[in-house]
């Protein structure tokens, strides 16, 4: 960090000048940002009559009206909700716990096929899910396993994007010489990998955990392959549905209201959580 | 990093364990990927499909299918298409993205408020895709508050229909892949800045250099190979676009398939089910992301050299 004043920089454009214009560009890209969320807050405390009359930017008070026809409508919006929650829990939870366990494999083993494993890994890391969906589905339909959440959690086991970030955090918070303080007291190696190990990742965890949750909650191409069941539909699907559906004859304030159902959750884990976000893509940057 | 290599006897036994932590990735890899894989590239040379009540094939074509496709024009529009709509977004993100990373990582600017900032502009990254694409099609409709506030400013008289015109569909779809893109690749950037060596930028003090010229001559070059690793991921990311426009466009990709990427054109083979089109159509974008791939690979290779 460099904290010399350097007037000399700016012979151009003097520095409060370049303070104001940066200021001004942040607080339009942050409008740019957050206004559709706003409108949507407002949109959704109105009422179908008072939406259909044009748009005010002062909250209105139908927001219960619209919470009450959500939950009596037709979407089984709780049942999405809670079936996302589902998919997208046990998908963090075992891409975790399951790509710590594999960037730990390469970064502590020595053995023949490594070398091999990690350059495997790192190939088919950018393999997007959309072009083997095709075989995905067929084989998903071949085990029986349509209209369940298996084969949208299970799948997260083998994440090579998750493992690459836990192998880079590992090489600098896991000294080998813990692990081998801990074969010498007699710990079996499975016991080692959760006793020990698993504890000292858990910032890297929470930050994985995080990503993978949001990234399977909002996930909508392959759910929308498997799921065809009303009551196992996930949240982006309804939407879909809510688009498909001849919407000109809902009532509005419920269609604000769904769409501010499924992103308002996300929204409010997001506040509390942004330090780790923040930080945990910038480093996720450093890879190299 | 290798703290003890394996002499004999015990130290060689835990190595086995190398191999038992691996089986989940591998087992689950094999079952829900590569098999996948497989039997998508193996249904890309069969003809398969159902037209009304009648089942055609599976019977092996050889690459008719992919001649089929090549010489159809859809592919070429939908291609198009999707490039158009990447380009529209990718060049305001990283104009956006350079400007704000240069900021924030210019400490004689002494910003207030980069916390807020960035927890701010990285929000959308994380908002559910079609719900966003839901939220912009209520937004624009015609009788949508967009249209109401622009009447209202008196900018405009009557009700534009965004969405049944071509070009302001894809500059919606291409906005809001900006919105969702630019405070990620922001981060990304300004890591990179970070890691600039702060010598130079005094070096070019002392020699009196201006803030743009330090930054066209000496951050930009210097963040090459980031630009270049930023790009590509993005290009990667925009030919699997599908959420926004399938939603905001309900899957038609409307006005006249103006806004109908790859990935939609692929989606709608697979509900048809169409499994040898699909097939080669998932085995072509495969090729592509493989090839831009390993772009990425060779650049991030020579940076470590």
């Amino acid at each position: 960090m460099k904290t010399a004043e350097n007037h000399t920089i700016n012979k151009g454009l003097n520095i409060h000048a370049r303070r104001a214009i940066a200021y001004i560009v942040l607080v339009l890209v942050s409008f740019l940002c957050l206004f559709w969320f706003y409108v949507l807050f407002i949109n959704a405390t109105r009422s179908h009559g008072e939406l259909t009359r044009g748009f005010t930017p002062i909250p209105s008070t139908h927001f219960g009206d619209n919470w009450e026809s959500l939950m009596t409508g037709t979407l089984p919006v709780w049942n999405g909700l809670i079936n996302s929650l589902i998919v997208a829990g046990f998908s963090a939870l075992l891409c975790t716990y399951f790509s710590t366990m594999t960037a730990y494999a390469i970064h502590a083993y020595d053995f023949k096929l490594k070398k091999f494993m990690f350059t495997f890994i790192l190939a088919v890391m950018t393999i997007p899910t959309q072009v083997t969906a095709l075989g995905f589905v067929q084989l998903v339909s071949n085990m029986k396993l349509e209209d369940t959440f298996v084969p949208l959690i299970v799948p997260a086991i083998a994440a090579p994007v998750t493992f690459f970030y836990m192998k880079q955090y590992m090489e600098s918070a896991l000294p080998l010489s813990l692990v081998e303080t801990a074969r010498i007291d007699g710990s079996g190696e499975f016991h080692t990998f959760n006793a020990i190990v698993l504890p000292l990742m858990k910032p890297a965890i929470a930050v994985q955990a995080i990503f993978t949750f949001v990234q399977s909650w909002n996930n909508y191409f392959t759910p929308a392959l498997i799921l065809h069941e009303d009551k196992v539909k996930t949240l982006p699907i309804l939407i879909a549905q809510l688009r498909s559906a001849d919407w000109l004859k809902f009532d509005m304030g419920q269609v604000y209201m769904m769409i501010a159902f499924s992103i308002f959750p996300v929204i409010l884990v997001y506040l509390f959580l942004s330090k780790f976000i923040v930080q945990g893509v910038a480093l996720g940057s450093v890879k190299g | 990093m290798k703290s003890a290599k394996p002499k004999r006897g015990k130290v060689v036994s835990y190595n086995k364990w190398g191999y038992i932590f691996l089986i989940p990735f591998v087992v689950v890899y094999l079952v829900f990927q590569l098999i996948p894989m497989v039997t998508t590239i193996y249904n890309s040379f069969f003809e398969n499909y159902r037209s009304g009540l009648i089942q055609v094939g599976p019977t092996f074509i050889g690459l008719d299918n992919f001649i089929k496709i090549f010489s159809n024009a859809d592919i070429w529009i939908y291609a198009k298409n999707t490039l158009i709509m990447w380009v529209l977004g990718f060049v305001p993100q990283i104009i956006v993205s350079l400007l704000l990373g240069s900021w924030f990582s210019n400490p004689s600017l002494r910003l207030k408020g980069q916390r807020f900032f960035k927890t701010v502009i990285y929000l959308p990254n994380l908002i559910m895709a079609s719900a966003f694409a839901m939220l912009f099609f209520t937004l624009f409709s015609d009788g949508g508050p967009i249209n109401s506030i622009l009447i209202q400013m008196g900018i405009l008289d009557t009700p534009f229909s965004f969405l049944s015109n071509v070009w302001s569909t894809r500059i919606l779809v291409a906005f809001m892949n900006f919105i969702m893109w630019f405070g990620n690749t922001t981060i990304l950037l300004m890591a990179g800045m970070m890691g600039i060596d702060t010598a130079l930028f005094e070096a070019a003090e002392v020699d009196g250099a201006t803030s743009t010229q330090v930054f066209f001559k000496i951050t930009l070059p210097l963040l090459r190979p980031i630009l270049v690793y930023v790009m590509i991921t993005s290009l990667i990311g925009g030919l699997q676009m599908f959420d926004v426009p399938q939603i905001l466009t309900n899957g038609t990709g409307d006005p006249v398939r103006s806004s109908m990427t790859l990935i939609m054109y692929l989606n709608k083979h697979l509900y048809s089910k169409n499994f040898g089109m699909a097939g080669a159509l998932s085995v072509i974008l495969f090729i592509i992301t493989g090839a831009l791939s390993l772009l990425v690979y060779n650049f991030s290779n020579k940076k470590e050299k």
